[in-house]
């Protein structure tokens, strides 16, 4: 055996000898391996689909789609390619994954809190929530709530009206838009002046309060920031009021904003299954907290929803976040369940592809590919989130 | 994970494609029994009874195979099977074939890598409605929602109709027929769109079939035809035959009762078909009363039909395109000479 000055290993043998460099060895033989492994599966895979005279390759995607699909946020219609009507789906699929996930963090972060309330009554229906849902398979979740839709609302020409001009049926809930103008993009920038000027106001009051102590009413004037400007902009616009309203044509609702109960069925179902274990990670991750802390702070002077807020919550959120990311990547891939009720996500659109092109590894592939990148995205997210809240040590 | 098992799978069910081509009998005589991929629940097509026994058109086929291969039309094993996994629960050979009401098209022929026996029923897509909502034809459909099942050519008839005719729908669209068929009822969708014979078999499921109307429009060609895989052509012969004998024996006026007396007929085609004249089951790789035995155990295609989707049935189908081409009214049923 040859070792240098330092005693480290030279020469190939070095390789799986010195134990710095076997680190590598070892990782590069298993990538190696890997690759290997694969290329040849795909080789036999695309040897035998040949044999069997089964088309294969991307091509497919260009081509004419020829189906049509429920909802969409682009424009597509049966015109459209394949490849088209995969974006929607996936557009489909981020929806409800962002509006889901956004929903599940607040609604698990107010029943997590809420099972921790000195309010027993409370605290114990919170508790009752949580285990219910967590032990239910979320299949039948979204059965369910699908069910109660479809079943128990009443039939399109007798939707009920609780409030003007909106209606809700078994074909899902319809609202009333206002209808776009310039004046409505004015406030949207008004909006996003007003966001800017509040996210400056917060530092500065932060500074301020660092070197003198002050407080400022924060909350109150970034309130004032959010809704003034907008207000006034569609004032001096003449505060236009026209709405697009749902109206019953023909079979169903036509204009303003349509959400169906497929739509409603796999949103409810995803936030109420996913927020209740999103409670759990916050009820353990403000527990987690010593006690002595909070006492700390009440005997500061501090108020109890001050010490929550700014004493327990901060050091519970560097808990909460690792698990709360897996919950969030566990929504994103259990969306895929929208199959089971009809709604037209990735999984869906992918599914009535493969059928009608026979393409089944390629589409598979694409659904593979679309919920790596989602997952490898959202832990980057919060990963650099969590890298933001840890404890930094001086 | 569900969808890394599924690249796993179909990966692996792709290379086992090889092992089996031009083998599939090989494989089926070994096994003892014909696996056959059939409609999860479609009442007269593929059904499990009241004692979780199989039956229907095209279980019948199915069962003729098995009579043909093994003298025992017993040796069967169903696979209930979704329109969405058919395709590949064939390809990968998890069945020797596809007994499915499954529409004989160009794409399906050769991109899918599938080949398709003679069609064994003549259908056509068709539109279910509720009478109630007072609905005469497809052409007052514009603006409807329509439950549509996924992976059909269903899905795509329907949008190439409303756009033939400048009209608008809204597909419903899932996997599993008795989920999608629970939501129509329920009202989520206007119009339950799929074959004609589908709607009529949904329909005699439910407690009110009079308050269900199936529109007299029918949009699209489906000829429904066993599928078996590309490349194995000693099986698809076998396939092809079988479906043939069942037609030929109505054409003959042989039927399960009489198939033992009409052994002894003069005809030279009856005694080729039932094996007196020797020649056709060496020829097609079997014993030389394959073609008595289906008539003997499964009957013919005209008993088939009445036994499990005819006039007494719940699904009162005439025979019309299924007639026989030799009544000369317009039936297509037709049979190439088994000699």
């Amino acid at each position: 055996m040859h070792y240098d000055a330092s005693g480290k290993g030279i020469g190939i043998s070095s390789l799986w000898r010195d134990v710095t460099k076997r680190k590598y060895t070892i990782q590069v033989l298993v990538l190696v391996g890997v690759v290997v492994l694969f290329s040849v599966l795909i080789n036999i895979a695309s040897d035998s689909l040949q044999k069997q005279n089964i088309a294969s390759g991307f091509g497919f995607l260009a081509r004419e789609a020829a189906f049509e699909i429920g909802e969409t946020l682009t424009s597509y219609s049966a015109e459209s390619t394949f490849g088209e009507a995969l974006l929607a789906g996936l557009l489909n699929t981020m929806l409800v994954a962002l509006l889901g996930n956004f929903l599940a963090v607040i609604w698990g972060a107010v029943v997590g809190i809420t099972s921790l309330s000195h309010n027993l009554l409370l605290a114990r229906l919170a508790r009752i929530y949580v285990d219910t849902l967590r032990n239910i398979p979320l299949l039948l979740q979204l059965f369910f709530w699908y069910a109660l839709i479809t079943e128990f609302l009443p039939a399109i020409r007798d939707a009920l009206n609780p409030v003007p001009n909106v209606y809700l049926s078994q074909r899902g809930m319809f609202f009333p838009m206002p209808e776009w103008g310039a004046t409505h993009g004015w406030a949207l920038v008004a909006l996003l002046v007003g966001g800017i000027a509040a996210i400056f106001l917060y530092r500065w009051q932060k500074l301020r309060q660092q070197h003198t102590g002050q407080l400022f009413p924060f909350y109150r004037v970034a309130a004032a920031l959010l809704l003034v400007p907008p207000l006034l902009a569609w004032l001096i616009g003449g505060a236009p009021v026209e709405l697009d309203v749902p109206v019953l044509q023909g079979f169903n609702f036509e204009g303003g904003l349509a959400l169906t109960p497929e739509f409603l069925a796999l949103s409810l179902g995803l936030v109420l299954y996913t927020g209740s274990f999103n409670a759990e990670i916050v009820r353990a991750g403000i527990e987690s907290v010593k006690k002595g802390q909070k006492e700390a702070a009440v005997s500061l002077g501090l108020s109890r929803s001050q010490a929550l807020r700014l004493v327990v919550l901060p050091q519970a959120v560097r808990v909460i976040i690792p698990p709360m990311t897996s919950q969030m990547l566990n929504l994103t891939k259990n969306s895929s369940l929208a199959v089971a009720i009809g709604y037209p996500d990735l999984v869906n659109v992918a599914n009535t592809s493969m059928n009608q092109t026979g393409q089944a590894i390629e589409c598979i592939v694409i659904i593979v590919f679309v919920y790596l990148s989602f997952s490898l995205m959202t832990s980057a997210f919060m990963n650099w989130y969590n890298h933001m809240t840890r404890l930094v040590e001086r | 994970m569900r969808i890394f098992i599924a690249v796993a799978a179909l990966v692996f069910a792709a290379m086992s494609i090889t092992a089996y081509a031009g083998k599939t009998l090989d494989a089926i005589k070994k096994r003892g029994r014909v696996r056959c991929g059939v409609s999860n629940g479609l009442p007269g097509f593929s059904s499990p009874d009241s004692k979780g026994k199989w039956k229907g058109l095209d279980v019948d086929v199915c069962r003729a195979f098995a009579a043909a291969v093994f003298g025992d039309s017993k040796k069967i094993d169903v696979v209930g099977l979704s329109a969405q996994q058919r395709f590949t629960a064939l390809q990968s050979g998890e069945v020797d074939v596809l007994t499915r009401n499954t529409t004989h098209t160009l794409s399906r022929d050769t991109a899918l890598g599938l080949n398709f026996a003679p069609v064994n029923y003549y259908d056509g897509q068709g539109f279910l409605v509720r009478k109630a909502l007072g609905v005469k034809n497809a052409r007052g459909l514009n603006g409807a929602s329509i439950c549509v099942i996924q992976g059909t050519t269903n899905e795509r008839n329907l949008s190439d109709y409303f756009r033939k005719h400048k009209m608008k729908y809204k597909p419903v669209v899932m996997e599993n027929n008795n989920e999608l068929f629970k939501a129509f009822m329920a009202g989520r969708c206007d119009v339950f769109s799929t074959d004609a014979s589908g709607l009529a078999a949904q329909r005699s499921k439910t407690k009110k079939p009079s308050e269900l109307v199936i529109l007299p429009d029918i949009i699209s060609k489906e000829p429904l035809a066993p599928a078996v895989r590309h490349g194995d052509d000693e099986w698809l012969d076998i396939v092809k035959w079988t479906v043939y004998a069942m037609i030929a024996a109505e054409e003959m006026g042989i039927t399960s009762r009489n198939v033992k007396r009409m052994k002894k007929s003069s005809d030279p085609d009856v005694q080729r078909l039932l094996g007196v004249i020797k020649g056709n089951g060496k020829a097609i790789g079997l014993t030389e009363t394959w073609a008595y035995n289906i008539i003997k155990q499964v009957g013919n295609y005209g008993e088939s039909f009445e036994r499990n989707v005819g006039k007494n049935t719940p699904l009162k189908l005439a025979r019309g395109l299924n007639g026989l081409w030799t009544t000369g009214k317009n039936g297509l049923m037709y049979a190439p000479p088994l000699k």
